[in-house]
């Protein structure tokens, strides 16, 4: 029988929709979640982008402005987008690094794995909290712990490092790292993959230690490193309660911790322009996408997959 | 080529002793076989010798040098693993110059070497393909060409093909005698297989528990096996071992030569009779009479018939019979064998001489 011949009988379209009836039935919570709390707003919120809207007015539809604003007569956008760059482009290399070195350490076979494992993930599972934004801005502030430190170990007195417009992003970079913990256990999978006799191989080729790290390890790992690095790309991107908790929402010192979704907030929610907060939804949903094209684009050079 | 010493070299993981002092000379350019039962310490005795497990008491020696502190890469060998262990990132070509690269050889010459090891192994078209691109016997030999590049003194093989079927396997087998015959280089390899051991070797080693139980050249391990163990474990199938008391000569003891020392048996004394399957013959008067069988299980494998069944008192019996026989389940089988052939075992498994001898 040929693939092509024409069934001899097909059911009607309303019976075998009725046939599937039961499964989107099952499915209907998520569907309802889907179309009412993500498309529907992520549709609305296109329309509104194009829209004077303030929720004191009706909407009224004004084209590409918000968009050309943006791109050529907005300080503060520029200021966010530096604050966020900055932040991004700190804070995931870092967190990469430090992520697969303790995870490289965790992985040499140590005694209590587990609660080391246990500890280092803490972070992660707290970090974003804004309890332990309050407590980063106790630990940085003028009188906080880190200066206590300088002043007992080196007799420096140090900055408020969180009122300071030239540290107080680096502080919500080092918060950030902090949290390395759930990258960091992917490291440890992607570690544990690697077969053991592939480094007994290369000792008998006498590679060194480091050798067999970057001949070996850092290439097989570079699926999980891709894997991580795009996770934690979009998640800085996104990067909000920090910034909004250690600056009380205001992303200052003079918009020194101004991150994206903050001004996109402060646009929204003090100012209550709706149409032009939704326009920098939009650049973001953009930025994101144009960098994880870019990392997808850039994988086939890198990346080396097993199948 | 080189000469291996092991003395009393032992292994302890923790409290546990997996190898009890193994007491071994490989000469310069000898193929030795290491064969025994899972677990018995192939691997580990092999991958000591590689300096890839630390060696917990002895002393090793490679071509008359200690060699039990020095590291992998300084003991002038190579491995050829099971897993082929062959990295799945890096070309052949790559896979072949890594260990070469990283003695920071000359490039013309890591290209020489790859290209003749590549000529010889015939995998030059492959050279430029990932390990994912090859199928199990061209990986197998990449891999063995990843050991030749380096030129060792000693090749280290462990189980390199358990991971083929069964054609490719003889004919990897074939090639890796041959490449033994070329370079002359000095060989370990193991197996759990024996015809493997049998065909390839120079010399087997036969290990059980950790400890050798025989070395010898193969037929010497076929002829006379020093017990009931290495008796049982070479041969295909096994050798039958029919349990009997002495009894004959009422009032005096039967003194056996074994391997240079006396064996008394008693009078009552257990003792095994050890008969290899394809020793034993059909007819009561070839040879002296053992019994008839009755047979339960028949096997054709074309050029021999081996036949499964009982002797009157209930004991097992396996013999293989030259040619296609027409024997059925249910038949009676007068069996007898050349007493020079039969082995007899006391109760521990020490062997005496042959009946005859
Ligand atoms: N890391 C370890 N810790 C404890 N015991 C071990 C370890 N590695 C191996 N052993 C034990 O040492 C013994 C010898 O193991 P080995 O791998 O050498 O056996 P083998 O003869 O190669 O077996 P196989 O034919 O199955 O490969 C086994 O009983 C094994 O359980
Ligand atoms: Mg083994």
């Amino acid at each position: 029988m040929s693939v092509n011949e024409a069934p001899l009988y097909r059911a009607p379209l309303w019976l075998r929709f009725k046939g599937q009836l039961a499964g989107y039935g099952f499915l209907s919570p998520w569907l309802i979640g889907l179309f009412a709390l993500t498309l529907g707003p992520a549709v609305s919120s296109l329309y509104l982008s194009m829209t004077d809207y303030s929720l004191m007015s009706s909407p009224r539809w004004v084209g590409a402005d918000n968009y050309v604003r943006i791109a050529s007569d907005d300080p503060r956008f520029r200021a966010a987008m530096n604050v966020t760059f900055t932040y991004v482009l700190l804070s995931v290399p870092l967190k990469l690094i430090f992520a697969l070195a303790i995870a490289v350490l965790l992985n040499k076979g140590l005694k209590g794995l587990n609660w080391f494992r246990a500890i280092f993930y803490l972070p992660s599972l707290i970090g974003g909290s804004v309890a332990i934004a309050v407590l980063w801005r106790q630990v940085f502030a003028s009188d906080g712990i880190i200066n206590q430190v300088l002043m007992a170990v080196f007799n420096y007195e140090g900055p408020s490092w969180i009122a300071n417009p030239n540290t107080a992003i680096y502080t919500l970079v080092a918060l950030a790292v902090w949290q390395f913990g759930s990258s960091m256990i992917i490291f440890l999978a992607g570690l544990r993959q690697i077969p053991t006799d592939m480094y007994e191989a290369a000792s008998i080729d006498g590679a060194s230690r480091a050798r067999q790290f970057f001949k070996i390890t850092l290439p097989l790992l570079t699926p999980v490193i891709f894997f991580n690095a795009v996770i934690l790309t979009i998640d800085a991107f996104k990067a909000f309660t920090p910034a909004f908790v250690i600056s009380d929402g205001s992303g200052g010192p003079i918009d020194s911790t101004l991150f994206y979704t903050l001004y996109l907030y402060q646009e929204a929610f003090t100012n209550f322009r709706f149409g032009y907060a939704s326009a920098l939804a939009w650049v973001l949903v953009a930025i994101i996408a144009g960098f994880t094209a870019l990392a997808f684009l850039s994988a086939k050079y890198w990346v080396h997959y097993d199948d | 080529m080189t000469s291996l010493t092991l003395t009393d070299i032992r292994k302890s993981y923790g409290t546990v002793d997996v190898i009890h002092g193994v007491d071994l000379r490989i000469e310069p350019g000898e193929l030795v076989v290491f064969v025994g039962p899972s677990g018995c310490g192939k691997s580990t005795l092999l991958r000591m010798i590689a300096g890839l497990e630390p060696i917990s008491g002895g002393e090793l020696r490679i071509g008359g040098q200690r060699m039990n502190e020095r590291p992998a890469s300084e003991r002038g060998i190579a491995m050829v693993f099971q897993s082929y262990a062959l990295y799945p990132h890096m070309s052949v070509r790559k896979n072949m110059s890594f260990g070469l690269e990283t003695a920071r050889m000359p490039r013309a010459e890591i290209d020489q070497r790859v290209q003749k090891a590549a000529e010889i192994l015939q995998i030059v078209p492959l050279l430029d393909r990932k390990p994912k691109q090859l199928s199990g016997g061209q990986r197998q030999r990449v891999a063995i060409g990843r050991a030749i590049v380096r030129d060792p003194q000693v090749f280290l093989f462990d189980e390199p093909l358990s991971n083929l079927d069964a054609e490719l396997r003889v004919q990897t087998r074939v090639e890796i005698a041959k490449l033994h015959a070329d370079i002359g280089a000095t060989m370990i390899y193991v197996t759990h297989d024996q015809v493997e051991a049998m065909t390839l070797a120079d010399r087997i080693v036969v290990l059980r528990g950790g400890r050798i139980e025989q070395a010898g050249t193969p037929l010497e391990i076929y002829n006379r096996p020093a017990n009931r163990f290495v008796a049982g474990f070479i041969g295909s199938p096994k050798m039958n071992f029919l349990e009997t008391s002495i009894s004959r000569r009422i009032g005096s003891d039967v003194a056996l030569d074994l391997a240079g020392t006396q064996l008394v048996l008693r009078n009552g004394d257990a003792a095994a009779l050890g008969v290899r399957p394809e020793h034993l013959k059909v007819g009561a008067d070839r040879g002296t009479s053992l019994g008839q069988m009755t047979v339960t299980h028949v096997e054709q494998l074309g050029g021999q018939t081996i036949v499964h069944g009982r002797f009157p008192d209930q004991q097992p019996i396996v013999a293989t019979l030259e040619g296609q026989n027409s024997v059925e389940a249910g038949d009676l089988l007068p069996l007898s064998a050349d007493l020079a052939q039969c082995h007899v075992f006391d109760a521990e498994g020490r062997r005496a001489a042959a009946l005859a001898a």
